[in-house]
């Protein structure tokens, strides 16, 4: 099953440890993953669902590229990272 | 607004929430405790009702965020933070430009009571949020939102409109104003339920000469109204100092501001409307303080002079600006705080005749606010 891990930053601010979950889509995976740990949605996603501004998900070390529907597949075997653009200040 | 003074300041900041406390009668102020050191705090709010003190993050990558403690900041817990509803199946919101306009809480812009024990957020992205009480839950007022006068707003220094200031009558909590940068003023009579726009003789100069009267455009920068006549209420405006008579529907241009009309904070006394505060500088697209003076202006009648008030503040070379909310008077009137963008701390104990620096190292200044005093 795809493992999912997030960029350490996130941790200072809510509790997300890495999980194995279910799910062929970053959508499923994800959702998957806040079914486990709810508070952790709203760092990752906007009230719509979509991907927050200035977080990005790399699928396989490839960046996921549907920040909406989050339609971009997950294989069986796939790491599903989770960290923050960078910025300034 | 109790009329009692406040020994403690919540300072709001881009790199956490700054507590600072003033030690016995005659005692120095103090930063007594430092929360979310390295997130940026938009707003801070200490609620007299209840004692419990929030406090709203801004993590530039996470979101928005909002926490609550019932020990002063000792001990925080996160809690619900307001959020939009999905918008109806296939509408995409657009500004007047033809630019979407997303259903997203970008900021939380302002925190006050709400009748009935509730809470009031404002926030940008332009959306109004009332909590039943202690924030465990936030419901869009649908009221302002579904406004058809709401779809005109647009964002002033920000991407989205933002609620920045909101009024509650301290006589009737179901009376409240808000105000809307760039959307002109809101009335409601009802707890929320309905609204009015009432901003009648603001004037918005940046804009062409057919919408410059607009109500529902006009960029006001802040809104305060008086505890102790209701009806009074005074704005900051981009382009000027308006003051009403009549909450808030009709407003009188205030044109002599020394040394200048522009600027983002205002003050008033809450014992006394005819007595308000300003932090002026130069307009517009140079925003820095007169001539690199920092002062404050007051006005004890209504506005009809001015004195400017600079003993203790910086006179050559100073380029601090004071945010919309980095001002405040406590219920005294007599003490008064305002901050900067550039990290520095002044505190009054004399309605503004003499100031005292508390830092010139903060981070840069969102709020400054008065805790309620304690019981």
């Amino acid at each position: 099953m795809p493992r999912v891990s997030f960029t350490p930053h996130l941790g200072r601010h809510v509790d997300c440890p890495d999980e194995t979950l279910p799910g062929t889509t970053v959508r499923q995976v994800l959702t998957a993953y806040f079914e486990r740990h709810p508070r952790v949605r709203a760092y990752v996603l906007d009230e719509q669902g979509a991907l927050r501004h200035h977080v990005v998900v790399f699928v396989g070390g490839v960046q996921a590229r549907d920040r909406n529907q989050l339609s971009d597949p997950v294989a069986e075997d796939s790491d599903v990272y989770i960290m923050q653009a960078l910025s300034g200040g | 607004m109790s009329s009692a003074g406040s020994d403690r300041l919540l300072v709001s900041t881009r790199k956490g929430l700054f507590s600072v406390v003033k030690n016995g009668p005659s005692g120095a102020w103090q930063i007594d405790r430092v929360s979310f050191l390295g997130d940026s705090i938009s707003m801070a709010y200490h609620d007299p009702r209840d004692g419990r003190l929030y406090g709203a993050q801004y993590l530039g990558h996470f979101g928005v965020k909002l926490q609550r403690s019932a020990d002063f900041g000792e001990h925080w817990e996160e809690i619900a933070a307001p959020a939009f509803p999905a918008p109806p199946e296939g509408v995409v919101e657009t500004f007047a430009d033809g630019r979407p306009w997303p259903w997203r809480v970008e900021q939380i812009w302002a925190l006050e009571a709400a009748a009935d024990g509730g809470l009031w957020c404002g926030t940008i992205g332009g959306g109004l949020f009332r909590s039943a009480g202690g924030g465990e839950s936030w419901t869009l007022a649908r009221g302002l939102w579904d406004h058809p006068g709401r779809k005109q707003w647009f964002g002033g220094g920000a991407e989205l409109p933002g609620i920045h200031s909101i009024c509650v009558d301290p006589l009737d909590a179901r009376r409240l104003s808000v105000a809307v940068s760039c959307g002109g003023v809101w009335h409601s009579a009802d707890d929320g339920a309905t609204w009015e726009l009432g901003a009648e003789g603001m004037f918005a100069e940046f804009m062409p000469p057919e919408r410059r009267n607009d109500q529902g455009i006009q960029d006001a920068h802040r809104v305060v109204r008086a505890a102790a006549n209701p009806d009074r209420l005074w704005c900051q405006h981009h382009n000027g100092v308006f003051r009403s008579d009549d909450g808030g529907r009709r407003w009188q241009v205030i044109a002599n501001v020394s040394p200048s009309v522009f600027g983002f904070a205002v003050a008033v006394d809450p014992t006394d409307g005819d007595t308000a505060w300003l932090v002026p500088a130069v307009k517009d697209q140079t925003r820095v303080p007169v001539d690199g003076r920092v002062v404050v202006s007051r006005t004890r009648d209504a506005g009809r002079t001015w004195q400017v008030l600079a003993e203790g503040l910086p006179q050559v070379q100073a380029y601090d600006i004071t945010l919309r909310h980095a001002l405040d008077v406590d219920g005294s009137g007599r003490r008064l705080a305002f901050g900067s963008t550039t990290g520095s701390l002044w505190v009054s104990e004399d309605a503004g005749d003499r100031w005292t620096c508390l830092s010139t190292h903060l981070p840069p200044i969102y709020a400054v606010r008065f805790a309620a005093p304690s019981a």
